[in-house]
């Protein structure tokens, strides 16, 4: 019962995530953040590099090859919620393996 | 005077510290220390996550990358988006969620191009362990002071969430004071920083809260900073405990 109360607050979450990475974000505030907002007026901004992997499938927010602005940050952003998922559960999974071996030396079930 | 540095900029999404800003000698020892730092968590998570925190964290994770999208408007020509490290913090609790924090740095980085590769040890100084532990400090600190009732845990964590902006931003300013490569009056940035960081903090106080209270409505039990609320398990005078 607990167990599968906790599935359905995480795809419950979940669909709150994908919802707000694929129809919010795209309408988010496109003035520059804090930081970067100092940096254009302290005058710091231009010793800024290009990002080294400018040229991924999926770099800055926008899916290569989807021209239309909304959409392509609204992809991208359901990919990112998805990614980020997935690599934590993956993470999690792994660190809860971890400590059940270290754990279950002694005791048996 | 365009900010055309950053071609991103015009898309409205979460600007970390890219690369340039901040010399190689600063970034790399920001690397080690958020690499010792992060290492730390990774060693206490193991020891302490119970099975249910496991997805828990996965959500918070993802969550986390979502609102960071979500930027919003802060004063004329000015946006902010969430850190979350309190948010993570306060619903897995402080090893865990920066944990979560790092992990949203780390493909933001790869997969977005947002934030910079050698730039990478300060974004998760700043935000997951100044902003995500230091931030859950806030949050105990202000909760020891508090009644002890789920809307005093909603306050605590709105609190703690607008000063961890702050404090991110003041790592953000240290380092920069370290290992600047522009040239810019120090005092003069620090104002600025420390003005529009603090005007984001109520973005950040505001998210928190509603993320904390709508979990606390629905899973109480999920909040680790609040189990101690939780109801607990009596001992009655050592009686063997029969049928239900």
């Amino acid at each position: 019962m607990d167990r599968k109360n906790l599935t359905l607050f995480v795809v419950g979450g979940l669909i709150v995530a994908l919802g707000l990475a694929f129809f919010v974000s795209p309408f988010a505030s496109s003035s520059p953040d804090g930081l970067n907002k100092v940096a254009i007026d302290k005058g710091f901004s231009d010793t800024q590099k290009e990002h080294a992997l400018d040229d991924g499938p999926l770099a800055g927010y926008a899916v290569k090859g989807v021209d239309d602005e909304r959409v392509s940050t609204g992809i991208a952003g359901a990919v990112g919620v998805v990614v980020t998922f997935g690599l934590a559960m993956v993470l999690f999974a792994l660190l809860r393996t971890l400590r059940s071996r270290r754990a279950s030396e002694p005791s048996g079930p | 005077m365009e900010p055309d540095g950053d071609p991103r900029a015009e898309e409205g999404t979460p600007l970390h510290i890219p690369d340039g800003f901040i010399n190689a000698g600063t970034s790399l020892a920001a690397g080690v220390a958020s690499a010792g730092g992060v290492g730390v968590c990774l060693k206490k998570t193991a020891v302490t996550m119970e099975e249910k925190q496991a997805p828990l964290a996965g959500l918070v994770a993802a969550f986390v990358f979502a609102a960071q999208m979500v930027n919003f408007p802060v004063a004329l020509g000015t946006s902010g988006h969430l850190l979350g490290g309190v948010l993570a913090t306060v619903l897995v609790g402080p090893w865990a969620g920066a944990i979560c924090v790092t992990l949203v740095l780390l493909v933001q980085a790869l997969f977005f191009a947002d934030g910079g590769l050698s730039a990478l040890g300060l974004n998760v100084l700043n935000m997951a362990l100044i902003g995500g532990l230091g931030g859950y400090a806030v949050f105990r600190t202000v909760r020891a002071v508090l009644p002890k009732t789920r809307p005093m845990v909603v306050a605590a964590s709105a609190i703690a969430a607008g000063v961890s902006v702050v404090l991110a931003s003041i790592g953000f300013f240290v380092e920069y004071a370290i290992g600047g490569v522009g040239d810019v009056s120090l005092e003069a940035m620090f104002a600025a920083m420390v003005g529009v960081h603090a005007l984001i903090g109520i973005g950040e106080a505001v998210i928190t809260a509603v993320t904390v209270s709508a979990v606390l409505a629905v899973r109480p039990d999920l909040v680790y900073g609040a189990r101690d609320l939780l109801p607990q398990l009596e001992i009655r005078h050592g009686q063997p405990v029969g049928r239900a």
